[in-house]
């Protein structure tokens, strides 16, 4: 990919710039190195006969509390949610291919729609082929759902790691709130106690984490 | 078959003396001899019908679909050759797809049915490919009010308030010309069309006919589904009903 430092050896004439040729890039072609609009952690947390996810609405730039009232997660389908932490544009791609795979679903029409494991799957291999071309989407996202009465959560990260657990907390949630969701749950946790635990973790998280806001979502 | 084709019709790319070719009227032919089809935008969203006969009783009721689900605000019949059907569907999903992804808004159902006929005018061109044995008859609602557009095997794209084709259309359009369509809802329009496709049936009484029925409208959520069973049932027993009641009066005018 040409750069700026190729056009140098090339000069201005009356505003005529002769290229005097492709230079070999001193770096390899690059892609997203960094997250620029970022979100913070996405919990998750099973219950019995469902599971509850709960994110904030901030939207950092960098150290600037930039959008203070984004949407971090997403419904797929009637049963499915995916939530997201990271890069905040790559999540709208994301949520682009997940509005495509439920078009796909009622353009078939044929009763059946895809489960959250399959969503985890995709999702999953998405970017885990997006990783290997060096261009990976900058998201950790967490997929939730029910089908037939089973929960299902499950993580997907921007190195295409996958994986199903009980609980789950992403970004600084992993390291604050990870433990304090697994001492808490058990199997026959109510709605309302789940409710309870996730906005425990979240007002912790509100006092530790520096890149987060009080509402949540 | 007759000869009037006679040379002029051996290819695609050849025009008649007359300036007709030959290879897209007879394409169109397949699909005027095909299942019977009708579209129709009535004042709170528009109905797909088409009437299959049973081809053999192994056949799970239900299972030959000729009305697809193009995206959330667009549904299609085709009527004349399946294959060739599916073919101009799936043409349809990708370009609701990519209008999506480029504009990221639905796409407007004139430009859908648009693109659809310059699909189906493609084949026309080439000597190396046949025209499509198949129109797309167009089902949309949106904030303009319902749509029905059908675009023809060779390329036109015509909007209507209501439209058949395939076998016994002349009979069902003259019905559905009398019919104040603007005024009536879809459920009363549901049972009007069955009533159509029903009188125009070859009726020995020995077959067996599957009328395959989808709509879009206000009930609906604006959403293409197929119309609900009940719905559905309601509507052909209402159909058949009054079918019957008009034989009991004529028969009495006659006696």
């Amino acid at each position: 990919m040409p750069q700026l430092s190729d056009l140098i050896g090339s000069f201005v004439d009356d505003k005529i710039c002769y290229d005097t040729g492709y230079q070999a890039p001193s770096q390899p072609a690059t892609h997203t190195t960094q997250p620029i609009v970022t979100g913070s952690s996405v919990l998750g947390l099973k219950y019995k006969g469902g599971v509850i996810l709960a994110a904030d609405t901030l939207g950092s730039y960098g150290s600037l509390a930039r959008f203070r009232d984004i949407r971090r997660i997403t419904t797929v389908g009637k049963n499915i949610l995916v939530g997201a932490s990271g890069d905040y544009s790559d999540f709208q791609k994301i949520q682009e291919l997940l509005e495509e795979v439920v078009a796909e679903d009622y353009c078939l029409d044929d009763g059946r729609t895809h489960t959250a494991k399959e969503i985890h799957s995709y999702l999953g291999r998405v970017l885990y082929g997006r990783r290997n071309k060096m261009d990976p989407l900058w998201n950790t996202l967490v997929i939730a759902g029910v089908e037939n009465g089973n929960s299902f959560l499950g993580q997907v990260d921007l190195l295409g790691t996958q994986f199903e657990d009980d609980t789950l907390a992403t970004g600084f949630g992993s390291h604050i709130a990870r433990p304090l969701l697994r001492n808490a749950y058990n199997e026959n946790l109510t709605e309302e106690e789940a409710r309870k635990i996730v906005l425990d973790c979240m007002r912790v998280l509100f006092y530790r984490d520096a890149r987060t806001i009080i509402k949540i979502q | 078959m007759s000869g009037a084709g006679s040379g002029y019709d051996l290819s695609v790319t050849t025009f008649s003396p007359e300036g007709r070719v030959f290879q897209v009227e007879y394409a169109g032919k397949a699909v005027d001899n095909g299942v019977p089809s009708v579209g129709v935008a009535c004042k709170d969203g528009a109905i797909l019908a088409v009437e299959k006969p049973e081809e053999t009783k192994m056949m799970l009721p239900g299972s030959n679909r000729r009305i697809f689900t193009v995206a959330k605000h667009v549904g299609m019949a085709v009527p004349g050759k399946l294959p060739d059907g599916r073919q101009i569907v799936s043409r349809a999903q990708q370009e609701c797809e990519n209008y999506k992804r480029f504009y990221g808004n639905t796409i407007p159902t004139k430009v859908l049915s648009d693109r659809l006929a310059n699909y189906c005018h493609a084949f026309s061109l080439y000597w190396h490919l046949r025209p499509l044995g198949s129109a797309a008859l167009t089902a949309s609602y949106d904030d303009n009010g319902p749509h029905i557009y059908l675009s023809e095997t060779n390329g036109v794209s015509y909007r209507y308030y209501g439209i058949a084709v395939g076998k016994g259309r002349q009979g069902i359009k003259t019905e559905l010309e009398r019919l104040k369509l603007g005024n009536m809802t879809c459920r009363e329009a549901l049972k009007t069309v069955c009533k159509c496709l029903i009188k125009q049936r070859d009726d020995q009484g020995s077959k067996k006919f599957e009328i395959e029925m989808a709509w879009i409208c206000d009930e609906s959520d604006r959403q293409f589904v197929r119309v609900p069973e009940d719905v559905a049932k309601e509507a052909e027993d209402a159909a058949k009903r009054e079918i019957e009641q008009e034989d009991e009066d004529s028969s009495d005018m006659e006696s």
